[in-house]
């Protein structure tokens, strides 16, 4: 039997990403990494800043994402989000963007904790991510 | 009966809008060609996400302390309206289109006795109600600037939905857009996006109850998810719009194509007759004169 299932990105304007051999997705979810393989309970989540790692048979993608939802279900895997970039696409000029955006972002003083937690983790991503 | 000179500078002035209302029809179908393809492509964005929304609502338990943005705030005294037509005209019935339809609902809402508030997309749909209903337009919002609908426009107006809702400023808000069939048919909706309604794709998910994982609760991905919700669907119905009015272009700008070559042909054939007329006129004159001697 295999081991594969399908992945659709999706954002606002058109469908990003659609691959249909799909061993595992690691997705940085709100609570933390999870790694979804075949047959995993449906499942619905939110996403933080972070990095989507899908891991095809025919390869390795990555994936930057600010926000997004994911909906797990009948091994279709869905992410809805707003911005994601993929990693190779991404250059040192566009990281720094979004950083002086995220930094711009957390010095300002009325936001929540729950959105601190999210540029703070926006900022800590794409710091690791101008360093390689 | 209009000289002879008259005739030929209206033939003339017949042609030149002819040929301004073909070229506009060729852009327009250029532009059409992209809306249509824009707005297709964004369709997948708001049906998955209505179709996690539909799911997480069923799932939830505590039905009661469900986020207001989903249930409402239990009354339906205030509306809002958020109208959205385009900046530019000469597209044809596409703006009347939808005002007509918003000024039969916010007839019935006044009969009601309750109260109104709108919202005004698109600077066309402002100038078309300030007349009538000046004083229940809360703001007029307007995207001349932005070439391409871009989802960051519908996030301002879903922030600016948002924050109204949270202050209390209206219990029910409705959204009138064009939806694009093809290009000669527009269909003029209202869609209700606050309390959702979720019981136009019920038919097709209501076979698989499935039993989710939730990761963090029900409740907290829902109040994250709904505010997201509003801006897609006010996405989608820009881009329905979008696509909508370049297709209505398209058609008025066709017929009014035809309808000046009509008027040319017309004009031509009163000018060829009149210039006929004079020449025998002429003709008679030289003869009776002639005659006469």
């Amino acid at each position: 039997m295999s081991e594969e299932y399908k992945i659709e990105i999706v954002n606002p304007e058109k469908s990003f990403l659609q691959r249909e051999d799909v061993i595992e997705v690691v997705i940085p979810a709100f609570e933390g990494e999870m790694g979804i393989l075949k047959d995993h309970i449906p499942l619905i989540s939110f996403l933080k800043p972070g990095i989507v790692k899908v891991n095809l048979k025919s390869g390795e993608e990555n994936y930057y994402v600010e926000d997004g939802i994911v909906e797990f279900k009948d091994n279709n895997l869905s992410i809805l989000t707003s911005s994601i970039f993929s990693l190779s696409d991404l250059d040192k000029s566009k990281i720094d963007q979004l950083l002086q955006e995220a930094e711009k972002d957390s010095n300002q003083e009325k936001i929540d904790d729950q959105k601190r937690y999210l540029i703070d983790q926006k900022i800590n991503v794409l710091k690791s991510l101008s360093l390689n | 009966m209009a000289s002879l000179d008259d005739l030929k500078k209206r033939i003339s002035s017949v042609k030149s809008t002819q040929k301004i209302t073909k070229a506009m029809k060729m852009v327009a179908a250029a532009k059409l060609r992209k809306a249509q393809e824009n707005a297709e492509k964004g369709r997948p964005y708001s049906e998955k996400m209505n179709n996690i929304i539909f799911n997480l609502s069923n799932g939830i338990s505590d039905k009661e302390n469900a986020p207001k943005l989903l249930k409402g705030t239990g009354e339906e005294k205030i509306h809002l309206c958020i109208v959205l037509t385009s900046d530019r005209g000469l597209c044809g019935g596409f703006n009347s289109n939808i005002i007509k339809k918003a000024k039969l609902y916010f007839q019935k809402i006044l009969n009601d006795d309750k109260t109104l508030k709108i919202i005004t997309v698109g600077s066309k749909g402002y100038d078309q109600l300030k007349r009538l209903y000046k004083n229940n337009i809360i703001e007029k919002i307007s995207f001349k600037e932005s070439k391409n609908i871009n989802y960051f426009d519908a996030n301002k107006v879903g922030k600016i939905i948002i924050d109204r809702f949270e202050k209390n400023e209206f219990d029910v808000c409705t959204i009138f857009y064009n939806q694009f069939k093809n290009v000669i048919t527009q269909i003029p909706q209202e869609q209700q996006i606050i309390p959702l309604k979720t019981s136009d794709n019920k038919k097709q998910e209501s076979l698989s109850d499935n039993i989710y994982e939730f990761e963090p609760e029900e409740d907290e991905i829902l109040s994250n998810l709904l505010p997201k919700n509003i801006s897609t669907q006010i996405f989608k119905a820009m881009l329905e719009n979008s696509a909508s009015e370049q297709g209505s272009r398209m058609t008025a700008m066709d017929n009014a194509t035809r309808n000046a070559g009509e008027m040319v042909d017309k004009l031509t054939i009163q000018y060829n007759r009149s210039r006929q007329a004079a020449i025998t006129k002429e003709l008679i004159e030289i003869i009776s004169g002639a005659e006469s001697l």
